[in-house]
């Protein structure tokens, strides 16, 4: 079985995101571009999956819809052990257009489970892997949390609104990942990265697709008003200020 | 001239600082104050191929080149000391005399396993009466026809108590000096080898640094390593790249002092404004960033001259120099920016100096580099 | 042309989200100059129903399938479109909640409508139609135009409010066309936590830290939090060293909420948290160093340790209820 991994390249979590040409585009000057953390987990779900001898999943592949910035984070994803990438070389419009891309390559390049993040951590879109199913009208996991094969069938776990639930699921569906699928995302390995230089990295060229949103601008939130400090030993004060100054209790 | 690093160099470094922040911060205070050796962190360092990154592919290695060494180096450094003076040992004071001088059989033997961090490597050549002048080397190892026959003391070797495979240094022939000494490598297990105690330390307290006494061990003849006579210059050699990672580790505790610093600045708040908003912090801050600089270009030249074929041991000599007292300046002057929070292990800073300290003593102080130097500069 | 928001039921009942979401959908229809319509999907008894006419909803549309109680993102999707077609609505909203994330995507390629996940207000334009949105996990804020003819938004909590706007409703029922094979998936068990509050609807979070020191040290994060009727939440050190669950991470990588009132406790800061719950509206921090990073996002600071602040906390508390 083969497991196709779709993978955003995002500015790293700690980054200070600032904004260039009056607010119009992120500015990437020292910006170290990651694996979208969400995307990360779910590759490493994949490995393991793949590294199990005791089901049938023989391959990895990751894809990204990307120009050629993204060719450092796809090589990371064949250096913590993914045997193929594939970029879809095009600015990544929007959700639908990402999608749609990488809708079109499964088309004529199948995989059993499609796996993405639950979220990119730069437009917080939440949607490329809903949308992907709909494409390929297949079934979607929302919030999968644990991903296993036992006895030759597909074990899932979906959290839900206070508690989770089990699933049984055939391939094809796309997985929509969530933290707890696995417990850390892998640090390549000297040989790993060694190794993913001789791994393709397959550059195909973009369908004919036109995206239906785009940002017009950006803006950063206010400076907060600073911080009141009380006293421990006034917390009734406190209780006071968050029931009648915060009108919160 | 060409500055930018490659995607893959970029890849190594950001491992090695993904590995440090993940999985050497936590515990990193409690292992220094009760010189805990990092069994579970060094194990982990020789899966992700740090032990034996300069190793050749066909020994089991990385086949990475130096200046990724350094990157790597100095993010572990960063963070822990004491786990990356194992890996620089295990790394350019045994593989890489291993991979240079060993026969086939002792690569089988003994450089597969350290490349792939199975065994680790120690390196022994300091001795109670001879540090960097290795010709005057007590130890003596007597040629007896079938085997060597070992008697001595060596002293403040790194990971002495916990490395299965020793790189030993030995006279053989007193009589020529430096053209007597060999060098041996040999099984840490054999009769006759005894570990002193544990060595209470300063700094790196988490590295276990012991003497080991030799006392009528057998050494068989093809456990020799490179010609007879040839160890005085394997000894040299391999201090020669030695100090490159010891100049990294130096950059590394400088950077990392820094980098503390530099946010610890930003926090904390005197007279209603952030102390990097000072400018008696903010110029501390700014020759600490110049210097650390320097340092950098210093080890990552040395490491591309040793990459590219040409001679390195002037250029790792002033690099360990220099990175080496950068160390010990910066890190000083973080635990001064830090105020008396600088003083208390919480925050990092104390046990980055203390550790500095040792970074211009050990692999040759930096007295011994200023030697290595000028008589360079005579030649 | 009309504006259709998709009300989710939980059990058969709504939440005050749902409400939020009628009450923006009515804004948006007067803007609009339309109909506002409220679709709900499921088994919901009619005096449930009529709770949403209090919000503005001009007409109620019901889809009172039991086979549709158990929520699927392709089903419901697919019922979606048909009252969305049938409607000729142009606008469709959601709650951006786990269901509203889960059914806009395929919603969006059903009806090649352009979607803005996470929206914060009503739109700052309506030709071209732009809307605000967080990126970054609120680090920024976007505006996104929608290029498309069709529309989709997924309202972010607590960004709008809850409207009154009584009006009188009719309920009307619709019965999709649904092909047997979209029931595929098939559901081993369910498991849910009693009486506990879901943090992504909580009002008010009690969010702990490594300042705790110890998984054992909870307690009186659990005593608040009873006190208060708030969900626990913490820091990402705190479920990576699996003191507490997963589900419980709050930050850049894990939850994003927007409760009233967040109590962070023995929590630093870092950037990455704070991008987690920078949209709460009020924030109490307590923690024993003063120069800790979350003092300067909060609205109210305690400098004290948290094993003696919490329980005189919650002391006060209860005293006063």
């Amino acid at each position: 079985m083969k497991i196709l991994v779709c993978i955003s390249n995002v500015p790293d979590t700690t980054t200070k995101i600032k904004f260039a040409n009056n607010n119009t585009q992120v500015d990437d000057a020292g910006v170290q571009w990651i694996i979208n953390p969400w995307d990360e987990l779910a590759l490493t779900r994949a490995i393991e999956l793949k590294e199990d001898s005791s089901n049938s999943f023989d391959e990895v592949c990751v894809v990204n819809v990307g120009l050629a910035k993204s060719d450092a984070t796809l090589r990371k994803a064949l250096a913590i052990g993914a045997d193929k990438a594939i970029r879809i070389d095009a600015e990544p419009l929007d959700a639908y257009f990402v999608a749609g891309q990488i809708a079109d390559y499964i088309k004529n390049n199948p995989f059993d489970i499609v796996l993405s993040g639950i979220e990119s951590s730069d437009y917080n879109g939440s949607s490329v892997g809903g949308m992907l199913s709909e494409f390929l009208d297949c079934p979607a996991i929302s919030s999968m949390t644990k991903l296993e094969v036992d006895n030759g069938e597909i074990i899932i776990h979906r959290a839900i609104p206070g508690g989770k639930q089990v699933l049984e699921l055939q391939a094809p569906f796309v997985g929509i990942v969530q933290k707890g699928i696995t417990n850390e995302p892998r640090i390549p390995a000297m040989r790993g990265i060694m190794m993913a230089r001789k791994k393709p990295l397959e550059v195909v060229s973009p369908v004919d697709l036109k995206a239906l949103s785009h940002i017009v601008e950006f803006e950063l939130p206010q400076a907060k008003a600073s911080c009141r400090m009380i006293s421990e030993e006034r917390l009734e004060a406190l209780v006071d200020l968050l029931k009648s100054e915060a009108k919160v209790l | 001239m060409n500055f930018e690093l490659t995607e893959e160099q970029e890849m190594i470094r950001d491992a090695a600082r993904d590995f440090a922040q993940r999985e050497l911060l936590p515990g990193v205070i409690e292992r220094d104050e009760n010189a805990i050796y990092p069994k579970e962190q060094v194990k982990r360092l020789g899966e992700l191929g740090f032990l034996g990154m300069l190793v050749g592919t066909e020994y089991d290695g990385g086949g990475m080149d130096t200046v990724s060494y350094v990157l790597a180096m100095e993010e572990i450094s960063k963070v822990d000391a004491s786990v990356s003076v194992i890996m620089s040992v295990n790394n350019s004071l045994v593989c890489w005399g291993v991979q240079k001088y060993g026969s086939e059989a002792q690569k089988e033997e003994f450089l597969k396993p350290m490349a792939r961090g199975d065994k680790i490597g120690a390196f022994l050549l300091s001795e109670p009466e001879a540090g960097s002048d290795a010709t005057s080397q007590r130890t003596t190892a007597v040629d007896m026809g079938d085997h060597y026959l070992v008697n001595g003391i060596k002293n403040w070797i790194t990971s002495g108590g916990t490395a299965s495979t020793y790189l030993l240094i030995a006279h053989t022939h007193p009589e020529k000096k430096h053209h007597g000494i060999n060098a041996f490598l040999i099984d840490s297990n054999l009769e006759g080898i005894s570990v002193g105690p544990h060595e209470n330390k300063m700094g790196m307290r988490a590295s276990d640094t012991h003497s080991v006494m030799f006392n009528n061990v057998k050494i068989p003849k093809e456990n020799r390593l490179g010609e007879d006579g040839q160890g005085f210059k394997i000894a040299m050699k391999s201090l020669e790249g030695g100090r490159i990672g010891i100049a990294s580790q130096a950059l590394g505790l400088a950077s990392g002092a820094y980098e503390l610093a530099l946010q610890y600045a930003q926090e904390r708040k005197t007279f209603g404004k952030e102390i990097i908003k000072h400018q008696a912090i903010a110029f501390k801050l700014a020759d600490m960033a110049v210097e650390i600089e320097a340092a950098r270009y210093f080890c990552l030249k040395a490491a591309w001259l040793k990459d590219q074929g040409k001679p390195y041991g002037q250029a790792s000599a002033m690099a360990k120099l220099y990175a080496a007292e950068t160390a010990m300046k910066v890190t000083t002057e973080a635990v001064q920016i830090h105020g008396g929070n600088g003083y208390v292990k919480e925050y990092h800073v104390e046990r980055l100096m203390r550790e500095a300290k040792l970074t211009q003593i050990y692999e040759g102080t930096s007295e011994i580099q200023k030697i290595v130097i000028s008589r360079g500069l005579l030649a | 042309m009309s504006v259709i928001a998709f009300a989710k039921n939980w059990d058969g009942k709504f939440k005050k989200s749902t409400y939020e979401l009628v009450s923006y959908a009515k804004d948006l229809a007067s803007r609009l100059n339309t109909q506002t319509l409220i679709l709900s999907i499921g088994e919901v008894e009619e005096t449930e129903l009529e709770k949403l006419a209090q919000y503005g909803a001009d007409k109620i549309i019901s889809v009172e399938d039991s086979r549709l109680n158990i929520l699927s993102s392709r089903i419901y999707a697919e019922v979606i479109s048909q009252v969305v077609n049938k409607e000729e609505a142009s606008l469709v909203v959601l709650s951006d909640n786990n269901s509203g994330k889960a059914i806009s995507p395929r919603l969006s390629v059903k009806l090649q409508a352009g979607l803005a996940a996470a929206v914060l207000d009503v739109p700052k334009s309506l030709d071209p139609f732009i809307v605000k949105k967080q990126v970054f996990s609120g680090k920024a804020f976007a505006f996104v135009q929608i290029d498309s003819d069709k529309k989709i938004l997924t309202l972010s909590k607590n960004s709008f409010g809850i409207k009154e706007n009584v009006v009188s409703v009719n309920i009307e029922k619709f019965s999709p066309e649904l092909s047997d094979d979209i029931f595929k998936i098939k559901v081993r068990s369910t498991e849910s936590a009693e009486n506990k509050v879901i943090l992504a609807d909580a009002d008010i979070v009690v969010s702990a830290g490594r300042g705790m020191k110890s998984a054992d040290n909870w307690q009186p994060v659990e005593d608040l939090a009873s006190a208060l009727g708030a969900a626990t939440a913490c820091s990402r050190p705190v479920s990576d060293d699996g003191w507490r669950g997963h589900e419980e991470h709050v930050g850049q990588t894990g939850k994003v909420v927007a409760p009233n009132l967040y109590f962070a406790v023995g929590i630093s800061g870092a950037i990455q948290h704070v991008a987690g719950i920078s949209r709460s509206k009020c924030i109490v921090a307590i923690n024993t160093d003063p120069e800790a990073p979350i003092f300067s996002v909060a609205d109210y600071g305690v400098v004290g340790d948290a094993m003696s602040v919490l329980p005189k906390l919650t002391s006060i508390i209860n005293s006063g209820e």
